[in-house]
């Protein structure tokens, strides 16, 4: 594992084993009291070049929860770029003003280009349809939370599997630990066949799945769902009856057994029905939580807060 | 009648030979060669190894660079590149496909940072066998295709 300090957080691809196990562990740490004050005197720059309310709250509840301070904007209609500033510059300019940036932008690689430009720590917020790691760490330390370990599980991942890089980031860390996973969706949104292949070649154990029920033999431990959006479709009507196969509810979880654990990134809209939340099952809304300390962590290793 | 030549003989430069029918002018392209001294190229020759025919190139006064012949391996990795010093072929270049392609290669995705924002180009080898390179800025994997080779940015 090489030292946090100083690095770019840009995409899983540069992530080691050992790494995803330093966040989590550290995230861990966190959440139970410790590292308190890691990012004292740290002037953290949140860029969103796109709007996520959720992302960017996350990470600024996590900044001023371990004593920093935190400016930026949240849409790309109050930066410089309106004015025609290339984006470059924009980096090059902030670098000056903060020990760390955190980037949301829709341009896949903005994220990248950013880290290239500045001389602090960035950290990628999501770019476009590429990568958004954090979401995977705190899917991590949540599974880790939960069972007490990230091997060796079997883990369900189901909704919009072709376009969803949450799905294809958290397949690929699984993968990492051993996983027996599940691929559950229409045929039209299949997770593609370069990542079923890659799989493959890793000897990893997978195999797909039309719905839920159809994986109810694998007692699995998480089902990790994701929305399946109306755009994907070009006929309302057969978006209606998909959507209607892919929503969890209560006689869901009977057929998977009382031990699956269900994970969302979150926003909902009507894919888990909402008898599921107050059941022990339910833990997307802790994972959603879990995204502070996870983010604590990771803003504080890279500033060199925690060690 | 026998041609008496094919191509002038160059007594100075690099001569690629064994180029695919009709893609000498795209490596005129990716090496750049456009306004800058003398090239020659004799295109359509008939070839017992590449049935379609063959093209040759012979640049005037300038040796190529590793980085430069390796980099047309990319659509003609079959060519063999001779460079001629004082009349006489003083080293015959063998060839392989980069590990690093810059700047000659546009990403197919066009919302990827180098399309978007200004990112150099910068691919890496991703598998040898199939040719495929992974955009170090959007991560897609694509496959070499000749239109998606330009000029040097």
């Amino acid at each position: 594992m090489s030292s946090f300090k100083g690095r770019n957080i840009i995409s899983l691809r540069d992530m080691t084993t050992p790494d995803l196990w330093k966040i989590v562990t550290t995230a861990e740490e966190v959440k139970s009291g410790k590292h308190r004050g890691c990012l004292l005197d740290k002037t953290i720059a949140s860029l969103f070049f796109e709007p996520s309310t959720r992302t960017r709250l996350s990470f600024e509840s996590a900044v001023v929860k371990s004593g920093g301070s935190v400016f930026g904007f949240a849409d790309p209609g109050s930066s410089s770029q309106k004015k025609g500033e290339s984006f470059s510059d924009s980096i090059r300019t902030v670098t000056g003003y903060c020990d760390a940036m955190v980037i949301r932008h829709p341009v896949e690689g903005a994220a990248r280009l950013a880290s290239e430009v500045a001389s602090v720590p960035v950290i990628n917020a999501g770019d476009g349809a590429n990568q958004h790691p954090t979401q995977t760490f705190l899917d991590l330390f949540t599974i880790y939370e939960e069972f007490g370990r990230l091997e060796n599980l079997k883990i369900g991942i189901m909704g919009d599997l072709k376009y969803g890089r949450t799905v294809h980031s958290l397949t690929h860390a699984m993968s990492l630990f051993g996983a027996e996973m599940v691929f559950i969706s229409p045929p039209s949104l299949e997770m593609p066949s370069t990542i079923l292949s890659d799989l493959s070649d890793k000897g990893v154990h997978f195999r797909t799945a039309k719905t839920p029920e159809d994986a109810a033999d694998m007692n699995l431990d998480i089902l990790y769902v994701t929305r399946i959006q109306k755009e994907r479709f070009g006929d309302p009507l057969e978006y209606k009856n998909v959507a209607h196969g892919y929503r969890i509810d209560r006689n869901t979880i009977a057929s998977l057994g009382e031990q699956v654990r269900i994970m969302h990134p979150l926003p909902r809209i009507d894919e888990i029905a909402e008898e599921v939340d107050n059941t022990p099952n339910a833990i997307y809304f802790t994972q959603a939580h879990n995204g502070v300390p996870t983010r604590q962590a990771l803003l504080g290793l890279v500033t060199g807060g925690i060690n | 009648m026998e041609r008496a030549y094919k191509v002038y003989a160059i007594n100075n430069g690099t001569v690629i030979d064994h180029i695919p029918t009709p893609l000498a002018l795209k490596v005129v392209e990716i090496l750049g060669l456009g306004n800058e001294g003398i090239f020659t190229i004799g295109v359509g020759f008939q070839s017992k190894s590449l049935p379609g025919g063959k093209d040759i190139l012979k640049i005037e006064n300038r040796i190529l660079l590793e980085s430069e012949t390796d980099t047309i391996a990319l659509i003609a990795p079959d060519a063999t590149i001779n460079i001629i010093k004082d009349g006489r072929v003083s080293e015959k270049r063998i060839i392989s496909i980069p590990q690093s392609i810059y700047g000659v290669m546009q990403c197919p995705n066009p919302n990827c940072a180098t399309n978007k924002l200004g990112a150099h180009r910068h691919f890496e080898l991703e598998d040898k066998n199939t040719m495929t390179y992974r955009c170090q800025y959007c991560e897609r994997v694509t496959e070499i295709l000749p239109e998606n080779l330009t000029a040097p940015e």
